[in-house]
């Protein structure tokens, strides 16, 4: 393990920035915090999280996949993937980092999705372990320890120091690269631990289990009759699903760019009224289908398909942005009751 | 960088059939003039125009044609639409193949067959048909139930009865929704036809069609004695990456582009039934 | 306030005027009610009214009003001026609902609560004008003033303008609100500025549509932006000006339908505040059409809809920018 002063943060963070691109949270106001990229001046946010997710660094909102030059009858396709610059992602969540797993288990599986792969391969994580966790967290439910996060890099942090501790040959080279560390005992963060321990015991969260949803058949969940009054006032927005950390639907369209065609993927939602129409109809006219699908790709359809881990990690943030507050917890519990 | 499936490569249509009056088929070689690559009976490929979309389409050739690949589309919206306006010489960009096929190489072999398809549904199974045919001993007798809304509607209509109907081991019976002039053939809806016409159980069923003459047929067949677990279909939803990551054509926990789109009846009933 | 309305809902289910109830349901904490719809006087016992039950009901009622039967719903002020402008529409059928309109003296943003550093939230009691916040890392008072939405710091009606009964006093119309100061704001910026400010907001967008799916006056039955025949429709902005047009088109498209009750910033998971493009439309027509509320009065035409001699020429564009 290896530690520094919180006094000399910022000669840590110019250290990591001075050969790779450095992002962390910082603060946003109102709006809650945000991932930046890191120039002198910057400041980092312990807020409990960000608004919107880490998977943006891996999959984001839009990019670019191909581009097409058509000429008459003539096709010409153009390959405009480029191999990424190494960056590194400080301060990211355990939860978030549990993410990561979950979209490799999609992304990276035969056949290798070579956007994701390549931002992957290239990105470093330094998770931060949650000193103030909040209300609305609940990540333990999904096996997820908040007080030692995974990724590349796991740091503690208390009043006076930073501890880091490499997880990955990627972390530590990383580390290995910063002569301003020092060198700490390997139990030097366990009193911070012990006292996030405490907190997340604590949390209004804490009891909540999913292990209900393994005693049900796909079947007996899928026909619950619980699923419309859930799903009555949903508004069908996109809210939860861009949000989300795990979410990882996406939809392939083509652009006019005037001088070409340029083929880009985006987040897509299931909640969506369009997302299975099809020329010939839709697999999923209502919104209590929709709904439907959301929750069992989470709690049922992923686990099936992954040696039961489920398709959440208890971030939260559905529960802070749903417009009507509806949202997997209440999901759960209701299903369970 | 390593390969990416997304990408698509270009292929080159070099001859366009009108089958019906909604159905062309159309031939498609890459650039080099081969096959752009091999494939299962039963596999899909994506094809795509640029800026006009892309979408699954079965590919309707056999396996054991060397030279290239053929598609039987229907006119139905945006994407379909642009292709039947086509020249031949046109390119548009193929990625493939996709999906599981049919069992041919091990549940399928050996076994007598009885192909039941509806309209465009024919389209899947012509693959099927014509691989078996070319490897004759590796499979038992082949019967063909086939009906559309008119004698004009049949997809193929040569190619059945030029070929199929010559061939020995192959059984082709036809049916039409209402009579027509011109048709000395049987005349009513193919579940119906299905069950006056009762098949050998012992034969493993392949069925492809609109959702409604499925769910009809499968309804009769059971009553006729068929097992759920005899009975493949292959289905189709939307898709966008044909590789089980963009997460719209499943059915419960199955993606339809990787782990189908061939199912069996007993697969699906555990599974839910939004399709 | 609450145990009053459930004994109204009870009465007016078990004496059959009503066969269902639009409100509000409990939720995991003390901040998060969700809107739902209960079917029975047993299902009421989840019915719950707080200072945090913030959304306009107005617009379940185009699907509610479709079913057999009447619907009982609570309106407070602004979601009642919501419901005038869909019965405007002929979206809703006034014959199956039945409105209770609620006074209202403004809801709480969470938002607010967390800029403060309210964090690990266990529970949150009322005591007069404050808020006792109690959580994980200690209590926290807050007036309640402080931790109101934008919308009803500048409410520009305490009136509920439908309703077939009330509970608790009517209020008033508050016509010094100053609901448009932060528009002058921005309406005195140079265009650079503006378009940075704008730039700055828009850009933050995900494009996730709960703007749109929230706003009582985007009920159409498909959306422009959802029809692959449209041209437009879109999942995410391919370029900034596609960020901006998707909320410029809508912003046109509500003008003179929007009656600001601001659930479009309530929701944007990105807190953009949208409700500013729409204030800076009615602030333009009160101007040049003269003062007009949509929803205020059922049926009543909007200046965008009903041509008049005294209407300004186009040119009001040129002569406003020179008058600068």
């Amino acid at each position: 393990m290896k530690k520094i002063s919180i006094d000399k943060m910022n000669e840590l963070f110019a250290a990591i920035a001075a050969s790779k691109a450095l992002y962390m949270p910082v603060c946003d106001g109102k709006k809650g915090a945000k991932y930046a990229k890191w120039s002198e001046g910057t400041e980092y946010s312990q807020a409990a999280n960000t608004s919107r997710s880490a998977k943006d660094f891996f999959f984001p909102q839009v990019e670019d996949m191909a581009s097409f030059n058509v000429n008459g009858k003539e096709i010409e396709v153009i390959d405009t993937r480029e191999e990424c610059e190494d960056f590194v992602v400080f301060g990211v969540r355990a939860c978030d980092a549990k993410s990561f797993d979950i979209l490799d288990s999609v992304y990276l599986v035969d056949p290798v999705d070579s956007y994701y792969a390549n931002r992957r391969e290239h990105g470093i994580i330094m998770t931060m372990a949650c000193n103030k966790p909040t209300d609305t967290c609940f990540c333990s439910t999904f096996g997820i320890d908040a007080a030692n996060p995974m990724g590349d890099v796991s740091c503690w942090t208390n009043d006076n120091e930073l501890f880091l501790s490499a997880n990955t040959e990627k972390g530590q080279a990383l580390l290995d690269s910063i002569s301003i560390l020092e060198d700490a005992d390997d139990n030097a963060a366990d009193d911070i631990k012990a006292s996030i321990k405490t907190i997340l015991d604590k949390l209004p969260l804490a009891g909540l289990s999913a292990d209900g949803m393994k005693e049900k058949t796909l079947m007996e969940v899928f026909n619950s009759d619980k699923w419309a009054e859930l799903s009555e006032s949903c508004l069908g927005c996109g809210t939860c699903t861009f949000v989300c950390p795990t979410c990882q639907c996406y939809d392939i369209r083509d652009y006019d760019t005037g001088h070409g065609v340029m083929r880009y993927r985006c987040w897509d939602s299931c909640m969506y009224s369009d997302f299975t129409l099809c020329a010939h109809g839709n697999t999923r006219t209502t919104q209590l289908q929709r709904f439907r699908q959301r929750f069992m790709h989470k709690l049922v359809y992923y686990p099936e398909n992954n040696g039961g881990v489920f398709g959440c990690v208890g971030c939260g943030r559905c529960l802070r942005s749903c417009p009507i507050s509806m949202n997997i917890v209440k999901v759960m519990k209701t299903l369970e009751g | 960088m390593r390969e990416e499936t997304l990408i698509p490569k270009v292929g080159v249509v070099t001859d366009i059939r009108q089958d019906t009056p909604d159905v062309k088929t159309f031939r498609v070689v890459g650039l080099d003039g081969k096959k752009v690559f091999e494939h299962i009976p039963g596999q899909c490929a994506m094809l795509s125009v640029p800026g006009v979309g892309e979408g699954m389409f079965s590919i309707t050739s056999s396996p054991t044609n060397t030279e290239f690949m053929e598609f039987s589309i229907k006119k139905c919206g945006c994407l379909t639409s642009w292709l039947h306006m086509m020249e031949v010489g046109q390119q548009i960009t193929i990625r493939g193949p996709y999906g599981n096929g049919f069992p041919v190489e091990s549940s399928l072999k050996g076994k007598d067959l009885l192909f039941i398809a509806g309209g465009i549904g024919l389209a899947p199974l012509r693959s099927v048909i014509n691989y078996v045919r070319d490897k004759k001993d590796n499979y038992g007798s082949v019967h063909i139930i086939y009906g559309s809304r008119s004698m004009d509607d049949l997809v193929d209509y040569k190619e059945i009865i030029d070929e199929w109907c010559n061939d020995p081991s192959v059984k082709v019976d036809l049916t039409i929704d209402r009579p027509q002039e011109g048709w000395d053939g049987h005349v009513g809806f193919i579940p119906s036809f299905v069950e006056e016409l009762s098949p050998d159980l012992s034969r493993t069923v392949l069925i492809c069609g609109p959702p409604i003459m499925i769910k009809f047929t499968l309804d009769g067949l059971k009553k006729l004695g068929f097992q759920e677990s005899q009975v493949y279909t292959t289905m189709e939803l939307r898709m966008k990456c044909a590789i089980g990551k963009c997460g719209r054509c499943n059915i419960g926990n199955k993606y339809v582009c990787k782990d189908g789109p061939v199912f069996r009846f007993d697969q699906l009933a555990e599974l839910p039934d939004e399709y | 306030m609450q145990e009053v309305m459930v004994k109204r809902a009870s009465e007016l289910m078990a004496d059959g005027t009503v066969v269902r109830v639009l409100g509000w349901k409990n939720g995991e904490f003390a901040y998060d009610p969700t809107p739902a719809v209960f079917e029975s006087a047993e299902a009421l016992n989840t019915f719950v009214y707080n200072d945090f039950c913030s959304s306009n009901l107005s617009k379940y009622l185009i699907a509610l009003s479709k079913k057999d039967g009447k619907t009982l719903v609570f309106l407070k002020p602004c979601d009642s001026y919501s419901f005038n402008q869909l019965l405007t529409e002929h979206r809703i059928d006034r014959e199956k609902v039945y409105i209770i309109g609620i006074e209202c003296s403004g809801k709480v943003d969470e938002a607010k609560l967390r800029e403060a550093g309210c964090e690990g939230i266990l529970g949150i009691k009322s005591e007069g004008d404050n808020f006792v916040v109690e959580t994980l890392y200690g209590d926290k008072t807050f007036a309640k003033a402080d931790c109101l939405s934008e919308r009803c710091t500048t409410c520009k009606s305490r009136k509920v303008v439908a309703y077939d009964e009330m509970i608790g006093e009517n209020g008033e119309v508050n016509s010094e609100c100053g609901r448009f100061d932060q528009v002058a704001e921005l309406e005195a910026m140079t265009p650079d500025e503006r378009y940075e400010f704008w730039r700055g907001e828009l850009s933050r967008c995900i494009r996730c549509n709960a703007c749109r799916n929230i706003c009582p006056a985007c009920s159409c039955e498909k959306c422009v932006f959802d029809n692959p025949n449209s041209g437009i429709a879109q999942k995410a902005a391919a370029d900034s000006f596609e960020e901006n047009m998707f909320h410029i088109i809508r912003a046109f498209h509500v003008a003179g339908r929007c009656t600001d009750c601001g659930e479009c910033s309530r929701v944007c998971p990105q807190h953009i505040p949208l409700h500013l493009l729409n204030r800076k439309f009615i602030k333009d027509m009160n101007e040049c059409y003269g003062e007009y509320q949509a929803g205020e009065e059922a049926g009543s035409r909007a200046p965008l809809v009903s041509f008049t001699q005294e209407d300004c020429e186009p040119s009001i564009v040129y002569e406003r920018e020179a008058s600068k």
